[in-house]
């Protein structure tokens, strides 16, 4: 046959990464496949991140009631009264907004951690470049493809999409609740992340914005295409099954989308996703004007924005104690910078530098982290806050003390070089790094059979990285067939012959188990 | 929210009425504005690029067809040899072209790569001409599978034929599909000989390329048999890379045919004029009303829609087949008329094609304006236009290489048509494709293929203003209208960074614009288009034409 000729001369080297993927889908879907491959538990630690879009006067959210005087002088038009200011345990210097009686309450609970003054070096004005730099981790001279978090999921996950789902990692690796990924999730190739907006009903909506089907030929073929494109999110089943598994959540304030947004994440974690990172939005913190109503400086934009976050986060944290996952979880504000010390006049602030974030959750070291800003009654309209902390030390603490990722590779892989580790959460729940070797195995597959399908005899071929090695066959309903390997063996590249001993046609598993690494491959027995 | 948004009531203009699917071939005198011109250019073209809708949008409704109808002067200069293994090879020099040396089994891959990357370049590199399209139109109508025939110069030698013939004569190009040496040897029409025919290209002849089966297809078995002797003899010649007629294989017996042919019968010749019965046999079946049906039913489902109804029977496949027959199966005027027909610009009738394969990854290079390398570095170039060709293989439409001889089933197998082409397996693969060219790019010795997309961006109206950019945008890439509220939404989360204010976008392209080698600056906008071309790119709006 001539056919056999043409193909053998094919060059097959010919298609690239993008080209391929995406035929692993089943694999993680079948019970068998899972239990086949099952290994240890992996960290099951989350982190939140809510962006305040628009940036943040820090000023006005975490109160440096010791600088009073100064500040009076600077921003009276917009500066709290400060016997409204909410006073925290322990302190008489610092307060919060008004409008925050809930994040107070964390904070004298010791489950709020206020990290002072956090910033970069030449700080950008620019609201996108300020964003870019905020999720890319770079300075303020540097420009760079990645995000801190796509960076990051690269080095837990390295071969994604290609690979997953699979037995250890089942989910999604990170989730933006809306339409939208951001670029913080950006990776070497692929963005890492999937959006949802809602957890029930996985096609990729527009926050609610879907245009109708038209009553036209075009009408049929959109819904046709929508249909798919909802059934071939390759996430749609373990997030359902996640969100419908949780019943009953607890209370969230109404009218606040950020509280929307943070329901969907404590559902899907109390769910059993084993999803890493989320991020939420909360937009609106450009406040040129009207950030405060004149003459009643505790109300206005930033009062209402401000109440929407603490009695969203204090909602959230409340909900996850609730599920029963709030150890597992850890949260954290940013945005993209501060604003001006002085105020301008219509009541307002303009673009500014550093500001306070937030870490939040069961396993913060509570309490402020640094001092409050000095404030010179000498400040003119174009000074801002310095840094006393670089935002790549807030990721790169947490990247260490909470995703349990070793130095060396913060400083090199993650490009978070030399920064400082900041007192944050507590390190001590770190967990073995184990998986970490099943995850950048993933992808790269380490055992394969070849002709398939087959009727007489097929050739498995595995990897082994060493040691104890061990080749089974199972049949399609996980009935051991035969041990084909079963020794200590060097580490290295073998093919062993398996042969149709009377087998009945259809579906089989070849599964290779080295260590902690475990991967099965599909054979085909034809007729 | 009304269904009004959707065909854009904000503006005033008159657009054409929807929902009309009793439209006929009356010549079309309504508006013609970019949604009509991205209409047209979609079905006749790969992809609309923004140069290409302006420039069609001044030419007016009539001159624009007839300009997309005109073929090519000359043909293309044939594919070249691209790979370097001479020992192999030895007949053809790399950078000449391999299509005049005899066949070396050793490299029949390599030629039949560089066959279908050649093709897949030629699309991409397409004239304002429905030429390419056509061509992919009637090589899926006579399809064949160059995996079975083999022959990488039996393949060019078809491919060419049937371009030279696309926007010609139905018969003529018939006639010439059926002395193709690609032909003759997959239908097993070089095994045709008296007194042990074989039937496979007589039947396919009438079933497949000239009668089909429509209700009122009725040509019988006997028919299939007495075709198949009609075709006996005929030879192909590997080496001389040609077909001939041999007479000594011919039966030259007298052949009867069914009342369906109105009880023919073509009388047998012997000799070389044995080959004449071919014509006989042609005529007999172009003679045939159900031929001109049929093909014209192929193209509307090409071109149109894969549903006819009683109404789209009457009002436009029986007149069409009119024209087609009073035009001696010429191809052009049938095209004409449809392309200026009512019918063909009526509302119900745009937006509702699912892209196939090729028009998808074609479309995706045209409108999105990749630069491939040129010949000079033709390794690469061919790499590339191979890459092109080996994803849309992937999602099952693999240039000259049908699954069987009955084409892509997307064009016949029946209820799901074009929604084959979209699926669990190839809907991600799109969006992998789109998604690795818009950002990372595939680099090959040196070269990168890669979405530029701040130079499209800049060949917008206005690339400042972030709506009228995303109206350019999607007027290119949507034959659907989409809602202001779907635009204002797609606008804040991408180009807008979730700000509320469209002058942080204006401001940043402008900053961009007037200092263009600050890294920095264009980083900002580089990462918001991308943003907002892979979420255009991702919805199911992107997959309809």
């Amino acid at each position: 046959m001539k056919r056999r000729t043409f193909l053998k001369a094919t060059p097959v080297a010919v298609l690239p990464a993008l080209l391929s993927g995406m035929t692993i889908k089943a694999f993680g879907a079948s019970p068998l496949i899972s239990a086949l491959t099952a290994n240890d538990s992996d960290t099951d630690h989350v982190l939140v991140l809510i962006q305040m879009t628009g940036g943040n006067d820090g000023l006005n959210t975490v109160i440096p009631l010791d600088q009073y005087s100064a500040l009076s002088g600077l921003r009276s038009n917009i500066l709290i009264n400060s016997s409204k200011v909410l006073p925290l345990n322990g302190t008489t210097a610092t307060g919060l907004h008004p409008a925050m009686p809930e994040m107070q309450q964390m904070y004298n609970d010791g489950k709020l951690r206020i990290v002072q003054s956090v910033g970069y070096p030449n700080p950008n004005f620019s609201h996108f470049r300020a964003t870019d730099i905020w999720v890319t981790g770079a300075d303020s001279n540097q420009n760079l493809p990645t995000g801190v978090m796509g960076r990051y999921l690269n080095y837990e996950y390295p071969n994604f999409p290609s690979g997953y789902p699979n037995a250890t990692m089942t989910d999604p690796l990170a989730i933006q609740i809306g339409s939208f990924v951001s670029p913080l999730f950006q990776g070497p190739t692929v963005n890492m992340a999937m959006a949802i907006s809602d957890p029930t009903s996985l096609y990729n909506l527009l926050n609610g914005v879907q245009d109708p089907v038209p009553a036209t030929n075009a009408g049929k073929e959109l819904a046709y295409v929508r249909t798919i494109a909802g059934q071939t999110q390759t996430y749609t089943q373990v997030i359902k099954d996640a969100a419908t598994s949780v019943t009953s959540q607890g209370a969230y304030p109404a009218n606040n989308d950020l509280a929307d947004q943070l329901k969907i994440v404590a559902r899907l974690i109390g769910g059993g996703l084993k999803t890493r990172v989320y991020l939420v939005n909360i937009g609106g913190f450009d406040t040129h004007s009207g950030q405060v109503v004149a003459g009643a400086t505790d109300t206005g934009d930033h009062a209402t924005l401000l109440a929407k976050l603490s009695s969203a986060i204090k909602a959230f944290q409340d909900d996850l104690q609730g599920l029963g996952v709030a150890d597992r979880v850890t949260g954290m504000t940013f945005s993209e910078f501060g604003r001006r010390i002085v105020s301008n006049y219509s009541e307002g602030t303009d673009h500014g530098a550093a500001a306070p974030l937030f870490v939040f959750g069961n396993k913060v070291i509570p309490g402020i982290l640094g001092n409050n800003p000095t404030i010179s009654t000498a400040t003119t309209v174009n000074d801002n806050l310095p840094m006393q902390y670089d935002f790549r030390s807030v990721y790169a603490s947490l990247l260490q003390d909470w995703f349990c990722v070793p130095k060396t590779v913060i400083d090199n892989t993650m490009l978070l070089q030399n920064f400082q580790a900041l007192p944050l959460v507590d390190p001590s729940g770190c967990t073995s790094t184990a998986v970490h070797d099943i995850n950048s195995k993933a992808g790269i597959n380490l055992i394969r059979n070849y002709p398939n399908p087959f009727v007489e005899k097929t050739k498995i071929e595995f990897t082994t990285g060493g040691g104890q090695t061990l080749v089974q066959v199972f049949d399609g309903e996980g009935k051991l067939i035969k041990v084909l390997i079963d020794q200590d063996m060097a580490q290295g590249k073998y093919v062993v012959d398996f042969y149709n001993e009377n087998l009945l046609p259809g579906l089989y598993y070849a599964r290779l188990q080295n260590g902690v690494v475990a991967q099965v491959a599909s054979m085909i027995i034809a007729k | 929210m009304s269904n009004n948004l959707l065909f854009g009531a904000a503006d005033a203009t008159v657009h054409p009425k929807s929902s009309r699917s009793t439209s006929g071939l009356t010549p079309y005198t309504g508006v013609w504005t970019k949604n009509e011109v991205v209409h047209l250019l979609k079905r006749t073209l790969f992809g609309a690029t923004f140069d290409d809708i302006n420039y069609f949008l001044s030419q007016g409704m009539n001159d624009s067809v007839n300009e997309l109808l005109n073929a090519s002067v000359s043909p293309p200069a044939p594919p070249l040899k691209n790979y370097t293994n001479t020992d192999d090879d030895a007949y053809a020099t790399f950078g000449q072209t391999w299509v005049n040396s005899p066949p070396v089994p050793g490299v029949t891959g390599l030629r039949g790569a560089s066959l279908k990357a050649w093709w897949m370049g030629l699309m991409i590199n397409q004239s304002r001409s429905i030429e390419q399209k056509m061509t992919l139109c009637w090589q899926n109508h006579f399809a064949t599978q160059i995996q079975n025939y083999a022959e990488p110069r039996y393949g060019y030698r078809y491919l060419e034929t049937i371009r030279a013939n696309a926007l010609g004569n139905f018969k003529a190009l018939t006639k010439a599909i059926t002395l193709e040496p690609a032909m003759l040897v997959y239908l097993n029409g070089n095994k045709n000989k008296k007194g042990v025919p074989d039937e496979n290209y007589a039947r396919e002849l009438q079933e497949l390329f000239c009668i089909g089966k429509g209700p009122n297809s009725l040509y019988t078995e006997d028919d299939v048999k007495a075709a198949a002797r009609v075709l006996t003899g005929y030879r192909d010649d590997s080496l001389n890379n040609t077909s001939y007629f041999d007479p000594a294989r011919h039966d030259a017996t007298d052949k009867q045919f069914s009342t369906f042919y109105n009880n023919t019968v073509i009388l047998g010749q012997s000799g070389p004029n044995g080959q004449n019965e071919l014509d006989d046999l042609l005529d007999m079946l172009f003679l045939n009303e159900e031929c001109a049906l049929f093909v014209c039913r192929k193209l509307y489902r090409f071109f149109v829609y894969y549903t006819i109804d009683a109404d789209i029977e009457t009002n436009v496949i029986v007149p069409l087949a009119q024209v087609f027959r009073a035009n001696n199966y010429d191809i052009k005027p049938v095209l004409s008329i449809l392309f200026k027909s009512e019918h063909f610009f009526d509302m119900a009738n745009r937006s509702c094609m699912i892209k196939s394969s090729v028009d998808f990854t074609v479309g995706f290079c045209r409108e999105n304006k990749l630069v491939f390398p040129d010949a000079t570095a033709l390794q690469n170039q061919y790499y590339f236009w191979l890459l092109g060709e080996q994803f849309s293989a992937t999602m099952a439409q693999d240039l000259l290489d049908q699954p069987s001889v009955a084409g892509w089933p997307a064009y016949y197998q029946e209820p799901a048509f074009h929604e084959l082409w979209i699926n669990s397996d190839t809907m991600p693969k799109r969006k992998n494709f789109t998604d690795g060219l818009l950002y990372a790019g595939v680099t090959k010795s040196g070269y990168k293929l890669i979405m530029d997309t701040i130079a499209l961006t800049a060949t917008f109206s206005d690339p400042s203003n972030p709506n009228t950019l995303i109206d350019d945008v999607l007027t290119m890439m949507y034959t659907m209208e989409v809602s202001a509220a779907w635009k204002a939404y797609l606008k804040t989360y991408t180009l807008l960074s979730g700000q509320a204010s469209d002058y942080y976008w204006t401001n940043a392209w402008n900053d961009y614009v007037a200092d263009p080698t600050n890294a920095s600056k264009k980083q900002i906008v580089l990462t918001r288009l991308q943003y907002m071309y892979a979420f255009i790119m991702e919805m199911p709006e992107y997959q309809l034409s």
